[in-house]
C-alpha cells in the first residue's frame, strides 16, 4: 500500500518520548488481544520506544519527519448537500457559525512547510494535547524562545525569563533557580499580580522562593520584543530592556478540535469532552478521513494500535473483519438463553430498551464493552436496598418488581420491559433505595456509572427520557407507597432541574415563594438567622425534599436552604404539590409528620441558642467547617478528634500494615476546627472526581460502597490531578516485610506502619527492582471482616468514620467525647 | 460491577459499617458507657468481699486456696494486659477495636492494685514475691500518669500544632532562616555570628531535659534576639525575623515537649513490665518448688 507517516518532530511516539526517563508504560486491558503487527508490551519508556523505532524501519515504514499538518482539504468535486456547521465560541460567550463544504477526496494535506501532500485516505492519531500557544512579539520566532523545558539542571550561568504563570510555568521557574550552584538569573513575567490559574502551594512556593531573592517575579509585565541576548519588557513604569539569554513559554495550548473540525470533521456534540461522529469503521463525517485513538476517545495505546490495523484492513478492502473486541463482547452474550449472535444481541439491546433506541451500531459496541447484559429467573434478586451502586439498567425484555416498603416486601411495583430502573443511584451517588427483584424471566442491561454518563451526552433523547423517569420515581418513592403514577404526572409534567452551584441560596429565609424541592444530586444544608448569626439547623442528602412548610400553611420560609456542593434539585410548584396532597390523605398526613419532626428540631436547637449560645454557635462553624472540607459530598470520611488524638500515627500504620505496605492517609496534614481535625484522607465522595478520567477505567465503587483503585491502574495520575482533597498518593508497592514477630523478638525489618522510603527502594532491589507506581488511595478496607483499620487501630477512639448524614446533627457534634 | 455475588457481601459489611456510623464517639474512658470500670469495680468488690467473708487459714496469704485464686487471677490479667503492645501492632481482621483494648487495660490494670494487695494478705517483705507486688505497683502507677496525660495533653498538641504538620514546621523554620541568611549579609562582624550561631544550632538539641520542659537556656535565637541592636534598617530586619525564628521554634518545641509528656512513661511502664513478667516467673516458680 502507498503509504507516508507524517510525524510532527524528528522523533516517533511523541507522547511517549515525553515521559519522564524510565517510566513504566503499562499495557492496559490486558484481556485484549493486540493485533498490531508492531510489538507492545507493558515495559520502560526506553525499551518500547526501542522496539517501536526498530520494527517501524524493519516494516519498511515510509516515515516523514518534521511534517506537521496544517490544513487538509478535499480536491474532488463537492459533496452535495455535505456542509460542516463549525460553531466557535468567542470568550464573551457569543457564537459564530462559519460553514464548510466538505469535497471529496483525494485530500491534499498541506504542511507548516509549505509542501502539500496527497492522499486517498487519510488517517488522524493526533491525539487530544495539542499544540502549545506560541508568543506573538517580534522575535517570537528566535531559537532561544522555547516552550518546554525537559531537564532544569542542563542551564546554567543563564539570564532566563519564564513566561506564564500557570503551573507549568512556576514549576520551571523554580526548577530551574532551585539549585544556586547553577547562577541562574530567573524572572518570572505576570501580566497582572494574581496567580490565578496556578495551585495555592505552587504560588505560595514561588513567593517565598521570590522573597529568598532566589528568583524574581516580575509583576504587571508583559513582553514587548525580544533580541538575541535581551528582551524589552512593557511594564507598569513604561519599557524595559533586560538581558536574557532563554525564553521558556508556558502559555497553555490550543485543543486540536478547531484543525479536526478544519477538516470536515464533525463532533457529537458542542460539549468540549465530545469526540469525533464516527461511523464502525472510524470512518469520520469526511469520507476517507479516519479518527483513532485519543482522539475518537480511546486514550489506551493498545485500543490505538488495534484500531490503526483495522482502519489499514478497511482501507485494503477486508470489510469482513471482526473488531479486536469481539470476544470480549461475545464473551458477555455467552450466559444469556437465547442463543444469538453478537450482533443480534446488540440489536435486541438497541431495539428495545427505549433509551438505547438512538445508537448507531459502533455507539453500541462501545457502550457495551463498559456495560453487562444479565438474565434473571423469577424472584431473583438484582439488587437490594442499601446496596452501593451507581449502575443504571435497562430491561430488554420479561419485567421487575420494585419491593417499595422496606417492611413488607409483598408490596410493589412493576417496572416493564423497555424502561430503566436504578437511575437515582446513578444520579444521587448514594446507595439503592429499594430491593429490585425479576418478576418473570428478564434479560436486563446494566450499564455502568461511565457508559450511563457517556450515552446521555452522546445521546439527548436518552438524557431526556431517564431525566423524565427519575423525576417521576423519586416523587414515588420520596413518600413511600401508595402513589400511582397518574397521581404524580401532572408534577412530573411540571418539574422542573436546577443546577445549583456551592453555596447557591435555594430558599432565602423570610421569602414568600412557595415552591418545594427535592435534592436530586448533592446535598443541601438549612440555616437560621438566629440573633445575628446563621445557626445550622440541619443536612440534606440527595433524595430529601424542602419547601413544604411554606406550600402547606403559606407563610413565609422560615429558614433558608442552600447548596453545600455542586447539587441538581427538582423544582415542583407549590399549587401542583397541595393539589398532591390534598388528593392522597395518607400522603398529607406523612407530610405533616415530616414537617412537625422538622419544626421539632428547629425549636430544640432555638431554645439551646437561648441557654447555651455558645454551644450552638459552636456546632454551627463546625458544621460549615466540615461541609467546606468536602464531607458534603462524602459518603464515609475519617476524621480525627484532636482532644483525645495523642498523635501515635497507628491509624497511618494500620493502614499501611492492611494494605500493602503504604498508608493511603496523612493523619497530620489537613484543616482543623474546634479539634476536630480532617486529615488527607479519602471521601467516598457520592460523585467521585477521581472517576472523571481513568483511560483503563480503573477506579470503581465496591460493595461496601467504598470507592477503590484496581489492579488495571496505568499510574498515569490523572485522578491524583482530579481530586479536590488530594487524597491519591502515586507510588510502587514494597516488598513483604519480615513479620510482626521477626521485628519483635530479632529486630529484622522496620517494624509497624509505612516502611521508610529508604528500606523500600533496598528491598525493591533486592528483589529485582522497583514495581511500576500506580495510585493508591483508601479502600474503607475493602473486604476486611471488622472494617476500617484506621479506627480500629486508635487507641483512644480519636479516629472515627462517619456519614454526613448522620454526623451532621447537634448531638453528634455537640457530644462530650473527653 | 455489582453482580449478583456482590449484591450478598454487601449485605454483611453495611450492617457492621452502619453500626460503625451510628455509634458514639467517645473516648476510651467512656468507652461504652464507662463498660470496663464497671467490671474493673465488681471485680475489686467481689475479691474484697470474698477476702472478708471467707475464713482462710493459718491467715490470709497467697498460700491459701483464695490466695491461689487470686494470684492466678492476677497472673492472668498482667498476662493478658501486657499484651496490649502486640494487640497494637497487629493489625488483623475481625470486629475488635483497640479502643476497647485500652479502655480494658486501664481499668482493669487499676483493679489489680486490689487483688494483688489481698493476694499478698498484706505480708510484706524483703524477697522476690514483695519485689513484684512493688514492680506491679510502679507500672500501674506509670500507666495512671499515662491515663492523666492522654486526657489532658491532646488539646494542647492540637492547639499547639494549628493544622500544621511536623514537616510543614520545620519547613517555615528553613524558609525563615534562608531570609535571614540574605538579611544577615550587610551586618557587622559580632553580630553577623549571632545569628551564624542561631542558624547553625541543632533545632532538636538541648537533650531530655530540655525537651521534657520546654526551656532552652542555651538558645542561640533567643541570644542573637537579644544581642543585636535596632540600630540600621538591616538590624531592625534581622531582629524581627529572629523574633520569627523563635515564635516558629517555640512552637516546634512545644510540640516536642508535649509528645515528649506523652511518650516518656512508656520508657518507664514498659521495661518495667518486663521486668515485672521476670519476677511474676520467679515468684510463681519459686512458690511451686517450695509448696
Amino acid at each position: 500500500m502507498s503509504h507516508v507517516l507524517l510525524e510532527k518532530t524528528d522523533h516517533l511516539s511523541d507522547t511517549i518520548y515525553k515521559y519522564q526517563k524510565g517510566k513504566h508504560v503499562m499495557a492496559t486491558p490486558s484481556n485484549l488481544v493486540l493485533r498490531s503487527d508492531i510489538d507492545f508490551e507493558a515495559g520502560k519508556r526506553e525499551t518500547i520506544l526501542g522496539i517501536w523505532d526498530e520494527q517501524i524501519e524493519g516494516h519498511k515504514v515510509n516515515v516523514k519527519y518534521m511534517a506537521e499538518a496544517k490544513a487538509i482539504r478535499g480536491t474532488g468535486d463537492p459533496i452535495p448537500g455535505s456542509v460542516q456547521q463549525i460553531v466557535s465560541r468567542a470568550r464573551d460567550g457569543t457564537k459564530n457559525v462559519t460553514e464548510l463544504q466538505r469535497h471529496a477526496p483525494p485530500y491534499a494535506i498541506e504542511l507548516t512547510s509549505g509542501e502539500v501532500v496527497m492522499a486517498e485516505n487519510v488517517v488522524l492519531a493526533i491525539g487530544t494535547q495539542g499544540n502549545p500557544n506560541l508568543m506573538r512579539c517580534p522575535g517570537a520566532d528566535l531559537p532561544h524562545v522555547q516552550y518546554q523545558l525537559d531537564d532544569p539542571t542542563e542551564y546554567v550561568d543563564e539570564h532566563i525569563i519564564i513566561v506564564g504563570t500557570g503551573d507549568a510555568g512556576i514549576e520551571n521557574a523554580r526548577g530551574l533557580a532551585e539549585d544556586p550552584a547553577q547562577r541562574n538569573t530567573v524572572s518570572i513575567l505576570n501580566r497582572g499580580t494574581e496567580f490565578p490559574t496556578a495551585k495555592d502551594a505552587n504560588v505560595k512556593a514561588l513567593m517565598a522562593d521570590h522573597e529568598a531573592g532566589k528568583l524574581t517575579i516580575r509583576t504587571e509585565s508583559e513582553t514587548k520584543s525580544i533580541e538575541p541576548g535581551f528582551i524589552t519588557l512593557a511594564t507598569r513604569d513604561g519599557e524595559l530592556r533586560i538581558p536574557c539569554d532563554r525564553i521558556i513559554a508556558r502559555i497553555g495550548s490550543a485543543p486540536p478540535r478547531a484543525f479536526v473540525e478544519g477538516c470536515g470533521i464533525e463532533f457529537s456534540s458542542e460539549d468540549r469532552s465530545a469526540f469525533p461522529k464516527l461511523s464502525p469503521v472510524f470512518e469520520s463525517t469526511a469520507p476517507g478521513i479516519f479518527v483513532i485513538g485519543a482522539l475518537a476517545g480511546y486514550p489506551l495505546i493498545k485500543h490505538c494500535m488495534n484500531q490503526g490495523h483495522d482502519v489499514i484492513e478497511f482501507i485494503g478492502g477486508n470489510t469482513s473483519l471482526k473488531p479486536a473486541d469481539e470476544p470480549i463482547i461475545a464473551a458477555k452474550f455467552a450466559g444469556l438463553p437465547g442463543n444469538r449472535s453478537t450482533e443480534e444481541w446488540l440489536e435486541f439491546l438497541r431495539a428495545n430498551v427505549s433509551i438505547l433506541n438512538g445508537m448507531n451500531p459502533l455507539q453500541m459496541r462501545e457502550f457495551m464493552l463498559d456495560s453487562e447484559a444479565r438474565f434473571y429467573g423469577p424472584g431473583e434478586v438484582i439488587f437490594e436496598r442499601n446496596a452501593p451502586g451507581s449502575s443504571l439498567f435497562g430491561i430488554a425484555s420479561g419485567s421487575v418488581a420494585v419491593e417499595v416498603n422496606p417492611a413488607d416486601p409483598s408490596i410493589t411495583i412493576p417496572i416493564e420491559a423497555g424502561s430503566i430502573f436504578g437511575e437515582v443511584g446513578l444520579i444521587s451517588g448514594r446507595r439503592r433505595g429499594a430491593t429490585i427483584r425479576a418478576a418473570e424471566d428478564t434479560v436486563v442491561v446494566e450499564i455502568s456509572r461511565l457508559a450511563a454518563l457517556k450515552l446521555q451526552s452522546q445521546v439527548p433523547s436518552a438524557k431526556k427520557a431517564i431525566e423524565r423517569i427519575s423525576i417521576e420515581r423519586q416523587l414515588l418513592q420520596m413518600f413511600g407507597s401508595g402513589l400511582k403514577r397518574e397521581d404524580v404526572a401532572p408534577l412530573v409534567e411540571a418539574a422542573q432541574v436546577q443546577e445549583k452551584r456551592a453555596g447557591e441560596v435555594i430558599v432565602q429565609e423570610g421569602a414568600d415563594d412557595k415552591d418545594v424541592y427535592i435534592v436530586r444530586r448533592g446535598s443541601m444544608i438549612v440555616e437560621k438567622q438566629i440573633g445575628d448569626r446563621p445557626v445550622f439547623l440541619s443536612y440534606l442528602p440527595a433524595g430529601s425534599y424542602f419547601g413544604e412548610m411554606a406550600a402547606i400553611d403559606g407563610s413565609a420560609r422560615t429558614a433558608s436552604v442552600k447548596a453545600a456542593i455542586k447539587s441538581e434539585v427538582i423544582r415542583l410548584p407549590g399549587e401542583g404539590f397541595l393539589a398532591l396532597l390534598d388528593s392522597n390523605p395518607a400522603l398529607r398526613e406523612k407530610a405533616m409528620r415530616d414537617m412537625a419532626n422538622r419544626r421539632a428540631t428547629t425549636a430544640f436547637i432555638e431554645s439551646r441558642k437561648d441557654e447555651f449560645a455558645g454551644a450552638v454557635d459552636l456546632y454551627s462553624q463546625t458544621a460549615q467547617f466540615l461541609v467546606d472540607n468536602g464531607i458534603g459530598e462524602a459518603t464515609d470520611v475519617l476524621l480525627i478528634d484532636e482532644k483525645l488524638c495523642i498523635g501515635c500515627d497507628n491509624c497511618e500504620k494500620a493502614c499501611a500494615d492492611s494494605h500493602d505496605g503504604l498508608s493511603r492517609l496523612d493523619r497530620e496534614a489537613g484543616k482543623t476546627y474546634a479539634h476536630l481535625h480532617v486529615p488527607t484522607s479519602c471521601r467516598h465522595c457520592e460523585h467521585p472526581h477521581c472517576m472523571a478520567d481513568c483511560p483503563p477505567n480503573a477506579i470503581k465503587r465496591g460493595p461496601d460502597g467504598e470507592v477503590f483503585i484496581d489492579d488495571t491502574c496505568i499510574g498515569c495520575g490523572n485522578c491524583q490531578r482530579n481530586c479536590p482533597y488530594g487524597v491519591i498518593r502515586m507510588d510502587a508497592k514494597p516488598p513483604k516485610k519480615p513479620s510482626l514477630l521477626e521485628w519483635m523478638l530479632l529486630g529484622k525489618g522496620p517494624g509497624p506502619g509505612e516502611a521508610s522510603y529508604a528500606w523500600r527502594k533496598k528491598a525493591a532491589e533486592k528483589e529485582g527492582g522497583q514495581k511500576a507506581k500506580q495510585a493508591i488511595k483508601c479502600d474503607m478496607c475493602s473486604g476486611i471482616d471488622g472494617g476500617p483499620a484506621c479506627v480500629r487501630a486508635c487507641p483512644t477512639g480519636a479516629a472515627i468514620r462517619v456519614s454526613p448524614d448522620k454526623f451532621l446533627t447537634f448531638t453528634k457534634l455537640a457530644e462530650e467525647t473527653q | 460491577m455489582a453482580g449478583k455475588a456482590q449484591a450478598g457481601g454487601a449485605k454483611s459489611r453495611f450492617k457492621q459499617d452502619e453500626k460503625r456510623r451510628d455509634s458514639d464517639h467517645v473516648s476510651f474512658l467512656k468507652h461504652r458507657g464507662f463498660r470496663w470500670l464497671w467490671i474493673a469495680l465488681g471485680l475489686s468488690l467481689a475479691t474484697i468481699a470474698g477476702y472478708l467473708l471467707i475464713d482462710q487459714q493459718p491467715r490470709p496469704n497467697g498460700g491459701t486456696w483464695y490466695g491461689y485464686t487470686l494470684g492466678t487471677i492476677g497472673f492472668g490479667l498482667i498476662i493478658w494486659l501486657s499484651l496490649l503492645g502486640v494487640r497494637k501492632r497487629r493489625i488483623t481482621t475481625g470486629a475488635w477495636s483497640l479502643k476497647a483494648w485500652t479502655s480494658a487495660h486501664v481499668y482493669l490494670g487499676l483493679s489489680l492494685v486490689v487483688i494483688g494487695t489481698l493476694h499478698t494478705g498484706f505480708q510484706i517483705g524483703w524477697n522476690v514475691h514483695t519485689l513484684a507486688y512493688v514492680l506491679m505497683l510502679l507500672v500501674i502507677a506509670t500507666g495512671i500518669y499515662g491515663v492523666i496525660v492522654y486526657a489532658t495533653l491532646p488539646q494542647s498538641l492540637s492547639a499547639n500544632r494549628k493544622a500544621m504538620t511536623r514537616a510543614q514546621m520545620l519547613d517555615a523554620l528553613t524558609a525563615i532562616d534562608r531570609q535571614l541568611e540574605s538579611a544577615a549579609q550587610p551586618l557587622a562582624r559580632a553580630e553577623a555570628d549571632l545569628v551564624i550561631a542561631a542558624l547553625g544550632q541543632d533545632v532538636f538539641g538541648g537533650g531530655a531535659l530540655a525537651r521534657l520542659t520546654g526551656s532552652y537556656p542555651d538558645c542561640a535565637t533567643a541570644r542573637a534576639c537579644t544581642g543585636i541592636s535596632r540600630g540600621s534598617e538591616a538590624e531592625t530586619r534581622v531582629v524581627a525575623l529572629l523574633e520569627k525564628r523563635s515564635e516558629q521554634l517555640a512552637q516546634i518545641r512545644g510540640a516536642l515537649r508535649i509528645r515528649a509528656a506523652l511518650e516518656v512513661w512508656l520508657f518507664v511502664h514498659i521495661p518495667l513490665t518486663i521486668a515485672l513478667i521476670a519476677a511474676l516467673t520467679a515468684h510463681v516458680i519459686s512458690v511451686f518448688y517450695y509448696w
